[in-house]
C-alpha cells in the first residue's frame, strides 16, 4: 500500500522538479515576478511536504532547507540572484538524486547546498535551521492509571457553526473517553425575538470520568481552544478517599457561583438549599441542575470504586451464570410467543401485558448477558509478565503496550482466547522482535515493540497482535511450501494466502528449535482454536518492519438482536447490527445490472448476495424482492431476500455437532411459533462472495 | 463405546426403512415424534434432512433411507423421528432418525444374534452389530455410534461442497 | 450512507493518500486538484467535509474557504486544512476564514481518520 503511494510520489516529484528547473530559469530572466517565485515556492513545498507523508524523510528535510529560503523571497526579505538561482538548480538536481537513492557522496554536496542557502538567511547565519521531527501519531496506548473525574465547562462562540463545528460531535467525542454527563446551560438562549437560529447560545457543564488524561480531553477541544471559553477542573482523583462528595452549597461555593455568606445564609433558613437558591434568584435553575448532577456523578464514580475494591461482589461459579443465560434465552422464546399471540388476539389489556413482559424480558438479557462479559484486559494484564519473562530468557528487549483494554467479551470466549494469544505473544518474541544488537544494526530501536489492541467492529471484536520485528520471510515461506508440495514452484499467489501456510498443519520455517518454539504447538492450533470461536485469523506482515496477526471474533452472544426475513418457505436472521438498511429490489433492476450482482442504492454500488441461489432454494422469487444491505469493516454488501419480516430477539442455538462445517450459517434460533429460522453467518458470507468475486474475476482475465 | 459382540440379552427398538427392518438399542433412544416440519440447512448433502425444534433445542434430522443409499423418504402417516443420543467425538449428541415407520421394542438374547455377514448387504458392515432373527425376520442391529461419526458427517460435508456449482451469475 | 469527502490538493501523492485513507475507512472520496477545481465539484453534492491544502496555484486554501463560507450552501460545512510547521500565520488565516480544523503534515493516515471523525461525528 505505502510503496503505491510512493510510486506515485516520486512520479509527482519528477514533474514538480521540471517545474521547478522551469520557473527557476525563468525567474533567472525576469527576478522580479511573484508568480514565478509563488510557483518555485509550491513546487518545493509539496515536495517537502509530500515527502515526509510517504517516507522520504531526507527529502523532505533538505527541501524544507530550501523552501525556508524561497519562502523569505517571497515576502522580499532576499533577492533573487543569479547565485540564489544556481544554489535552487543544485538543490533541485540534488532532490533528483534522492529521489532516485543517494549516493555517500552526495551527502557532502547536501551539506554544501545547505550551509549556503544558510548564509542567504538575514541575520542567522548560525542559526541551524532545524527541521522539526514529524509529530508520532498520537499514542493510544496509555499507562492505565486511575480514573479521574473532571469537571468541563465549555463555552463555545456564538458563531461557532459558521466554523462548520458540530459541538455535539465534541460531545459524542468525550463520551469515548470515559462516563459522561452533561447538563446543557441554556440561559443565556434569548427570546424568539431576538434568537439569531445560526449562532449557538448553550454552553455546558460536563462531567466526564477516564483514566486517559487531561491531554485527552484538551485534544477533543483542540480546534475549538482558542475561541471558546473552555475549563477543566479535577473533581475527583481517583485517589482512596471516598468520603461523601462535597454538598450541593459547597460545590456552587467551590465553582465561585456563590458566596459563603449567602450560603450560610440560606442554610440557615431552609433544609431544600436549591430550591431556595432559585426561588431567591441567586442562581439559575440549570446552575443548581449542573451541580446536582456533578454530585450525583462523584459520588457514583466514588460507589463504584468502593464496589471495585470487592466489598459489594460476589463470585459465582460459572456454571450458574450460564444456566440463568439459557434460561432467559427460553424466557425470550416464550415472550415472543407471547407478543405474537396478543398481537393475534388483539386484546388491549393483553398486548400491554406483553409489551411489558417484553420490555423486562430484554432488560433481563442485557442484565443476564452483561455478567457474563469481561473486560479483555484482565487477560492483557496477565501477559506483562509473560512478555518480561520471554524477553528476558530469550535476550530480548521487549516493550509491550495494549489498548482497547476494557473491551468486553463473553467469559467463555477470553478463556478460550488466553492460549492462542500467549502462542502469538511468544511467537513475536522469539520469531518476530530481533535481538537489540540486530535492531540497532537494522537502524531500529534497540528495544522491540509488541502491541495487543482490541476494538469492537460492528457484531465482531477484533485483537490485533502486532511487533516491529523481522517480519516474515517471504521466499523463505514460498520455498518451503513448495518443498512440501503445496505450492508449484511458479504459481504467482496473493500475499496473504502465502502468509496463511504458516497456519496449515505441518508447516514451520523455524531454523533453529529455542526452548519457546519447540513447544510443538504450531500456529495450526491456534488457527483452530479461534476457528472453534466461530472466529477468523489473518497473518500480515512486511520483511523486516514487523507482522500483525488479526483475530475477528463473533461476540457470541447467547442473544442478538436480529432481522428476521423470508426466503420462499424459509426463515432466516441476519445479525441487526451489520445490517444498514433494506431496500426494493424490482426485476428491472436486475435486468440493469445485466447479470452482474450489484445494485446501484442511491448512486452507490454494492455488490449483493442472491441467497435464493446462493442456498439453492428452488421456486420463482417474489416480484420485487429485498435487499438487505450489510456493512462490516467498510465493506458493504447486499442479501437479497424475499420478505424482510422484522426485528427478532434471536437466542442463539447451535446447530450441533454434524453441522460443525456448515458454510455461511452460524447457527439456528426458534421463532414464536416454533418454527426453526437459521442465522446468517455474514462476515463469512462475505468472505465467500469475495473469494468467489476474484476467482471468477481471475477466470475471466 | 459399544461393545463389539452382544453378550447379553438386550431391547431394541425396530423400524422399518423400505421392506428391511432395523434395530436400535434402546438405551441409545431418547423418544419417538411424528413428522414434523424440518428446516433445511443450506449447502448441506441431500440426506442431512434439516433441523428441527424439540421443545426449544435445535436437533439435526438425518433421512436414514438417504443414508442407506435408498430413494428419498416419501413422508407418510407412519413416517417418525428417532431421536437418538449418540456418542460424537466423545460428546454426547442428540440427533433425529427420520425412518418409515416405527415397529415395536423387542427383546433378543445372544443366540437370537449373528454376527454381521461380510457380504449381501449393501449396507457398510462397519454399520451392523448383528444380525438379529425373529419369525423367520431378518433384523439389522445397527452400531448406531458408527452409523453417525464424525467422519461420516465430515465426509459427507465435502461431498455437499463438491456437488455445489458456483452461485455465480455471468 | 456513507459520507462525501472532497480532498482539494495540487499534489497527487497527498490526494491519492487522503482518498485511499478514508475510502478505506468507508467514506467517499472526490478528489480536486486546486481551489477552483473544488468549487466547481461542489456541485451536485452533498460534500459533507472539505479537506483542503493551503498552497495551491489558481485558488489557494484561504481563499477556497472564504468563497465556499460566503455561499449560504456551505456555511456550515465542515473545512479542514492540510498545514505545514512552517504555516503559522497561514493556519491563523485559514481560522479566520472560517477553517473547522487542521492537520499539519506530514501525518499519518490514522490521525487524518481521527480527524475526520472528530469532526463529522
Amino acid at each position: 500500500m505505502k510503496d503505491r503511494h510512493q510510486e506515485t510520489y516520486k512520479e509527482e516529484a519528477s514533474e514538480l522538479l521540471t517545474e521547478l528547473e522551469v520557473a527557476l530559469l525563468e525567474l533567472e530572466q525576469d527576478p522580479e515576478d511573484s508568480d514565478l517565485i509563488g510557483r518555485v515556492f509550491r513546487a518545493l513545498h509539496t515536495i517537502k511536504g509530500s515527502g515526509a507523508m510517504f517516507g522520504f524523510e531526507d527529502i523532505a528535510s533538505f527541501t524544507h532547507e530550501v523552501e525556508t529560503v524561497f519562502d523569505l523571497v517571497r515576502d522580499g526579505q532576499i533577492a533573487v540572484t543569479k547565485f540564489l538561482v544556481d544554489l535552487g538548480l543544485a538543490a533541485r538536481d540534488e532532490i533528483r538524486a534522492m529521489l532516485h537513492g543517494s549516493s555517500p557522496e552526495d551527502e557532502g554536496n547536501k551539506a554544501e547546498i545547505i550551509a549556503a542557502l544558510r548564509t542567504l538567511i538575514p541575520g542567522q547565519e548560525v542559526a541551524a535551521a532545524q527541521f522539526p521531527e514529524p509529530d508520532p501519531a498520537p499514542e493510544e496506548f496509555t499507562p492505565a492509571g486511575a480514573p479521574v473525574t473532571y469537571r468541563i465547562r465549555f463555552r463555545p462562540p456564538a458563531d461557532i457553526f459558521l466554523t462548520g463545528t458540530n459541538p455535539v460531535h465534541l460531545l459524542n467525542e468525550l463520551r469515548q473517553l470515559g462516563e459522561l454527563q452533561a447538563v446543557a446551560q441554556t440561559e443565556a438562549i434569548p427570546g424568539l425575538a431576538e434568537i439569531n437560529p445560526e449562532h449557538c447560545y448553550t454552553s455546558w457543564d460536563i462531567f466526564l470520568t477516564t483514566s486517559l488524561g487531561l491531554d485527552a480531553i484538551a485534544d477533543v477541544f483542540i480546534f475549538v481552544a482558542d475561541d471558546s471559553e473552555l475549563d477543566i477542573q479535577v473533581i475527583d482523583d481517583g485517589s482512596e478517599a471516598a468520603g461523601d462528595y462535597k454538598k450541593l452549597g459547597e460545590i456552587l461555593v467551590a465553582r465561585g457561583e456563590l458566596e459563603p455568606d449567602h450560603l450560610d445564609e440560606v442554610l440557615a433558613q431552609r433544609p431544600l438549599l436549591g430550591e431556595t437558591l432559585i426561588q431567591q434568584g441567586l442562581l439559575s435553575c440549570e446552575q443548581v441542575q449542573s451541580a446536582l448532577v456533578e454530585q450525583q456523578h462523584v459520588r457514583t464514580v466514588q460507589k463504584k470504586r468502593q464496589e471495585s475494591k470487592g466489598a459489594a461482589s460476589i463470585r459465582v461459579p460459572s456454571a450458574k451464570l450460564d444456566k440463568l443465560v439459557d434460561l432467559v434465552g427460553e424466557l425470550v422464546t416464550v415472550q415472543a410467543r407471547l407478543s405474537q399471540t396478543a398481537a393475534g388476539l388483539q386484546d388491549a389489556d393483553l398486548l400491554a401485558i406483553a409489551e411489558e413482559v417484553e420490555q423486562l424480558t430484554w432488560e433481563l438479557r442485557d442484565n443476564a448477558l452483561n455478567i457474563r462479559m469481561l473486560p479483555i484486559g484482565t487477560i492483557f494484564t496477565k501477559f506483562q509478565r509473560l512478555v518480561r519473562d520471554l524477553s528476558a530468557e530469550l535476550g530480548r528487549e521487549v516493550d509491550l503496550l495494549t489498548s482497547g483494554a476494557d473491551t468486553e467479551l463473553d467469559k467463555t470466549v477470553l478463556e478460550r482466547l488466553n492460549d492462542p494469544l500467549v502462542h502469538l505473544i511468544r511467537n513475536s518474541i522469539d520469531h518476530g522482535i530481533e535481538l537489540p544488537e540486530a535492531r540497532v544494526q537494522a537502524g531500529k530501536p534497540r528495544k522491540g515493540k509488541l502491541t495487543l489492541t482490541a476494538r469492537h467492529s460492528g457484531a465482531q471484536v477484533v485483537i490485533q497482535v502486532n511487533d516491529d520485528g523481522i517480519g516474515l520471510d517471504k521466499d523463505a515461506i514460498r520455498s518451503k511450501a513448495v518443498a512440501l508440495g503445496w505450492l508449484a514452484a511458479d504459481t504467482e499467489i496473493p500475499e496473504k494466502e502465502l502468509f496463511a501456510f504458516i497456519m496449515a498443519p505441518g508447516f514451520s520455517t523455524a531454523r533453529e528449535i529455542t526452548s519457546v518454539s519447540g513447544r510443538g504447538v504450531g500456529m495450526d492450533v491456534v488457527k483452530r482454536a479461534i476457528e472453534a470461536l466461530r472466529g477468523s485469523i489473518e497473518l500480515d506482515s512486511r520483511k523486516g518492519v514487523g507482522t500483525t496477526i488479526t483475530i475477528k471474533l463473533p461476540l457470541t452472544l447467547a442473544i442478538i438482536e436480529g432481522l428476521l426475513v423470508t426466503i420462499k418457505d424459509d426463515f432466516f436472521v441476519l445479525p441487526l447490527a451489520v445490517v444498514t438498511e433494506c431496500v426494493e429490489l424490482t426485476r428491472e433492476d436486475v435486468a440493469n445490472s445485466h447479470g452482474h450482482n450489484i445494485a446501484n442504492v442511491r448512486g452507490e454500488i454494492v455488490p449483493y448476495i442472491p441467497l435464493r441461489e446462493r442456498f439453492r432454494i428452488y421456486g420463482e422469487p417474489p416480484a420485487i424482492e429485498q435487499i438487505v444491505i450489510t456493512e462490516m469493516d467498510s465493506n458493504r454488501v447486499g442479501f437479497i431476500v424475499d420478505h424482510v419480516i422484522g426485528e427478532q430477539q434471536t437466542v442463539i442455538k447451535s446447530l450441533g455437532r454434524i453441522y460443525h462445517n456448515v458454510e455461511g450459517i452460524s447457527g439456528a434460533t426458534i421463532l414464536g411459533d416454533g418454527t426453526v429460522a437459521l442465522i446468517l453467518d455474514v462476515p463469512q458470507l462475505m468472505q465467500i462472495e469475495a473469494a468467489a468475486s476474484k476467482a471468477a474475476y481471475f477466470e475471466c482475465n | 463405546m459399544s461393545v463389539a459382540t452382544i453378550t447379553e440379552t438386550a431391547q431394541y427398538l425396530t423400524f422399518k426403512l423400505e421392506e428391511e427392518i432395523f434395530a436400535l438399542d434402546i438405551s441409545k433412544v431418547r423418544e419417538v415424534l411424528d413428522f414434523t416440519k424440518v428446516t433445511k440447512v443450506p449447502q448441506t448433502p441431500d440426506f442431512m434432512l434439516g433441523v428441527i425444534n424439540l421443545r426449544g433445542s435445535v436437533v439435526p434430522v438425518v433421512d436414514m433411507r438417504l443414508k442407506f443409499g435408498l430413494s428419498k423418504t416419501e413422508t407418510t402417516v407412519h413416517t417418525c423421528i428417532i431421536i437418538v443420543e449418540i456418542e460424537l467425538d466423545g460428546e454426547n449428541t442428540v440427533l433425529g432418525a427420520l425412518v418409515d415407520s416405527v415397529q415395536e421394542v423387542m427383546e433378543l438374547s445372544p443366540d437370537q444374534v449373528e454376527p454381521p455377514p461380510r457380504i449381501g448387504t449393501r449396507l457398510n458392515t462397519k454399520f451392523i452389530k448383528g444380525m438379529g432373527k425373529k419369525d423367520d425376520e431378518f433384523i439389522i442391529i445397527l452400531e448406531i455410534d458408527k452409523v453417525f461419526s464424525a467422519e461420516e458427517f465430515a465426509l459427507a460435508q465435502q461431498l455437499g461442497d463438491e456437488q455445489l456449482p458456483l452461485a455465480q451469475n455471468e | 450512507m456513507s459520507k462525501v469527502i472532497m480532498t482539494v490538493d495540487d499534489s497527487a501523492s497527498v490526494r491519492q493518500m487522503v482518498s485511499f485513507t478514508l475510502q478505506g475507512a468507508g467514506y467517499q472520496v472526490i478528489a480536486a486538484v486546486d481551489g477552483r477545481d473544488a468549487l466547481g465539484k461542489m456541485n451536485p453534492g452533498p460534500v459533507h467535509l472539505v479537506i483542503t491544502d493551503l498552497n495551491m496555484p489558481n485558488l489557494d486554501g484561504v481563499g477556497l474557504i472564504r468563497q465556499l463560507r460566503a455561499d449560504a450552501k456551505h456555511k456550515f460545512l465542515p473545512i479542514i486544512m492540510l498545514t505545514t510547521e512552517s504555516q503559522v500565520e497561514r493556519k491563523q488565516e485559514g481560522k479566520a476564514a472560517g477553517a473547522t480544523g487542521w492537520i499539519v503534515k506530514p501525518f499519518k493516515p490514522e490521525q487524518l481518520v481521527a480527524v475526520v471523525k472528530k469532526v463529522l461525528g
